[in-house]
C-alpha cells in the first residue's frame, strides 16, 4: 500500500513539474493582458486535440494560436474581435460554447426537450398509476379467505 | 405492448442517431472559408527564393493549394496521388509548405536563428521533392505557420480548391486518396470549368 501511495506521489510530483516547464517563457509581462489571454484561451478549442482548449493543450498549433491571441490583445483587439478572428478561419467548432443557431438547435435544445419527454412520460405514467389504484376493487371473500391463508403461512414459518 | 413499443422505439431511434454519429469524421470540420476569397498573402517562392507569389497571381486560373510539409506522414501517403493529378489534369497545383522546420519537433527554435531556419527549411523541402516527386506549379514557404493560420490549417495535410475569381470552393482535410479525387474534386473542377 505504502509503495503505491509512493509511486502515485511520484506520479503527480512528475506530471507538476511537467506542466510547469512548458508553460510559455513570457509569461506575466502584463497582469492583465495575461489574464485575458488565459480567458481567451479557455473559450477556444484546440483543432488538434479537440477537446481540449488552447489553454490547457501543448500541440503546437495551440501554441501558435496562444501567440496570435497574445499579439492581438498586444494590438488593443477587443475580445470579440479576436474570437470573430479565429471563427472565421476555423468556424464555430473553435468555440468551446458554441453560439445558439440553426445548427446548433438540436445541441442546445436537445438536453431540455428531453427533459420535457421524461417529465411528459414521468406525468403519464403517475396518473395511471393513481387510476389503477383508484379503480382497484376490494378483495371478494373467496379472495380475502386465500390471501389469509397465504399470510398465515408465511407468518408461522 | 404499447408501452414497450415506446421504449423499443425510443431505444431504436437513440442508436439510430449514435451510429450516425459515430460514423461521421471528427477531424472533417467544415471550414468557414468555403464560399469566401482565398486569404492573401506575399511568401517566397521554393525554387527561387528571391521572387513571391499571392493568391491574385493566379486570378482567373481554377488551382489547388494544397499545405504540406516534409515532416508530415499522411503527405506521403497522397503525394502519389497529386503527381498523377499533375501529369494528366491541367489544373494548376501550388504547394503551401506549412512550417517545414518549426513543425517538425525535433528541433529548439528557440536557439535557431531565422535565417537559419530560412536556408534549412528550403533545403529540406527541396531534397524532399526531388525524392518524392514534384507535382507542384509553384510551392511557397510559410515558415512560421503565420498564413496557415489565416487559412484555417489544423492537421496537414489539407487541400483547397480556388476558382478564377479567387474563391474557395472546398476544403479537404487530410491526405487526398484516389476515390476523394474521383468522387469530389474532378466533378467541381468540371462544374467550374463549364
Amino acid at each position: 500500500m505504502k509503495f503505491l501511495a509512493l509511486i502515485f506521489a511520484l506520479f503527480f510530483a512528475s506530471t507538476v513539474t511537467f506542466a510547469s516547464s512548458t508553460t510559455e517563457a513570457a509569461l506575466a509581462e502584463d497582469p492583465v493582458a495575461e489574464k485575458r489571454l488565459q480567458k481567451l484561451s479557455e473559450e477556444l478549442r484546440c483543432l488538434v486535440c479537440q477537446n481540449q482548449t488552447i489553454a490547457d493543450s501543448n500541440a503546437e498549433l495551440a501554441q501558435d494560436l496562444r501567440r496570435e491571441v497574445r499579439s492581438m490583445i498586444k494590438d488593443g483587439k477587443s475580445d470579440k474581435e479576436i474570437v470573430d478572428f479565429m471563427v472565421t478561419r476555423y468556424g464555430d467548432f473553435v468555440l468551446y460554447r458554441p453560439p445558439v443557431k440553426g445548427i446548433t438547435l438540436l445541441l442546445w435544445g436537445g438536453p431540455i426537450a428531453l427533459l420535457l419527454l421524461g417529465l411528459f412520460a414521468l406525468q403519464r405514467y403517475l396518473r395511471q398509476r393513481a387510476t389503477r389504484i383508484n379503480e382497484a376493487k376490494p378483495l371478494s371473500a373467496d379472495e380475502t379467505s386465500r390471501a389469509e391463508a397465504l399470510l398465515k403461512e408465511i407468518n408461522s414459518k | 405492448m404499447n408501452r414497450y413499443f415506446w421504449i423499443l422505439g425510443g431505444f431504436a431511434a437513440l442508436v439510430a442517431l449514435l451510429a450516425v454519429g459515430l460514423g461521421l469524421n471528427p477531424r472533417e470540420v467544415p471550414s468557414p472559408l468555403v464560399g469566401k476569397p482565398a486569404p492573401a498573402f506575399t511568401l517566397n517562392v521554393l525554387a527561387t527564393p528571391d521572387k513571391t507569389l499571392s493568391p491574385k497571381d493566379m486570378q482567373g486560373k481554377i488551382w489547388l493549394l494544397n499545405v504540406w510539409a516534409s515532416w508530415c506522414v499522411s503527405c506521403r501517403q497522397e503525394h502519389p496521388v497529386l503527381v498523377e493529378f499533375s501529369r494528366k489534369v491541367d489544373v494548376p497545383v501550388i504547394g503551401l509548405n506549412y512550417k517545414e522546420v518549426r513543425g517538425d519537433g525535433g528541433f529548439d527554435m528557440n536557439k535557431m536563428p531565422a535565417d537559419e531556419e530560412k536556408k534549412l527549411a528550403f533545403q529540406r523541402a527541396n531534397k524532399w521533392l526531388a525524392d518524392h516527386g514534384d507535382p507542384y506549379k509553384l510551392t511557397v514557404m510559410d515558415l512560421d505557420g503565420r498564413v496557415g493560420i489565416d487559412y484555417g490549417v489544423y492537421g496537414v495535410p489539407e487541400t483547397y480548391v480556388i476558382d478564377k475569381a479567387g474563391v474557395i470552393r472546398m476544403k479537404h482535410t487530410g491526405p487526398i486518396t484516389p476515390e476523394i479525387l474521383g468522387k469530389k474534386i474532378m466533378p467541381l473542377l468540371a462544374e467550374l470549368n463549364k
